[in-house]
């Protein structure tokens, strides 16, 4: 791994990154797109950026989902 | 992942809410509102939780189940970062999934109908989950919250010690620049994060704050250093980006 590229992308922030709180807001609506193979991301570009910079929603996201998917929903 | 629930989505116009419709032509998919029709299930959950008495409180029950089995799977899911053992692990689930259901019957006004219900709900207990496991990082922390060794920096980023001499300098640049642009809070929310290796949701916790706004001001700390390093030289140029 370049360290040095690593550091470059942990510095660059997304101008569509709606961050926590409204990525938060509508999470159980883009899981539930995101279960029914729909274009989530394409529908909430701003909460798929957040999802990539932001470690803490993105376990939530993945928590959601495995939620979601384990239920049978 | 399952049958398809939806066959597109539309954003209404007026309200931005981005409208689900459904699949089967049956559920009435075809004229799309921004108030969507209930699924049965939904429609249940939601009448046998504002009927009243002993209807009511067997809905409760079955809801804190519910949540309770989600927040085990969850903590399960995470045990791996976690330096929790089996009891512990499963009174996080406890505490997640009776504060979740608290939190839900306050604000079960709220549900629009955006998703099943089911899956709102199990936001809140993912997200109490979530606030639990930070709380407990302070239970015994591996870092104390005031340190601030520059040391760590390299391995965070897997900055090899045999190419220190590439590094080196962009390591000095960056700690000026932490010194120099970040404003007090942003210094903090930096140090503790990216050099101390404090998890998002436990410097919430100590700080007594919101994840989105300790999210905010890192966000406004990595803008700020890339901009203060783009401009000495040690890196490429990028349009300027805001949250």
């Amino acid at each position: 791994m370049n360290g040095w590229s690593a550091l470059d992308r942990f510095l660059q922030t997304d101008p569509e990154d709606v961050g926590c709180e409204q990525a938060m807001e509508m999470l159980h609506i883009y899981v539930e797109l995101v279960a029914a193979d729909a274009d989530a991301a394409g529908h909430y570009p701003g909460i798929a950026a957040h999802l990539r910079a932001c470690g803490p929603c993105a376990e939530d996201f993945e928590g959601l989902l495995a939620a979601v998917a384990g239920s049978g929903t | 992942m399952g049958r398809t629930l939806f066959a597109e989505t539309k954003r209404c116009g007026l309200c931005r809410i981005v409208i689900m419709v459904s699949a089967d032509p049956d559920a009435g998919g075809t004229r799309p509102s921004c108030a969507p029709t209930l699924d049965p299930d939904s429609a249940e959950w939601l009448r046998s939780l504002s009927a009243t008495d002993r209807e009511r409180d067997a809905a409760l029950v079955r809801l804190h189940d519910l949540l309770l089995r989600i927040a085990r799977g969850e903590v399960h899911r995470r045990s791996g970062q976690l330096r929790l053992s089996g009891p512990e692990l499963d009174d996080v689930a406890h505490h997640a999934a009776a504060d979740a259901l608290v939190a839900i019957t306050a604000k079960i006004g709220q549900f629009r109908g955006d998703s099943r219900f089911t899956t709102w709900t199990y936001k809140f207990v993912i997200f109490e989950v979530s606030t639990k496991i930070g709380r407990h990082f302070w239970r015994n922390p591996s870092v104390a919250m005031n340190a601030e060794d520059w040391d760590r920096l390299p391995d965070r980023f897997g900055l090899e010690p045999a190419r220190e001499l590439e590094w080196r300098e962009l390591v000095a640049a960056l700690h000026q620049a932490v010194d120099e642009v970040l404003t007090e809070r942003q210094r903090q929310v930096f140090v503790a994060i990216v050099l101390n290796g404090v998890p998002l949701d436990a410097l919430v916790a100590e700080l007594g704050s919101n994840r989105n706004a300790i999210y905010k001001m890192l966000f406004d700390a990595r803008r700020k250093l890339r901009a203060e390093l783009v401009a000495k030289g040690y890196m490429d140029t990028e349009p300027e980006r805001r949250l």
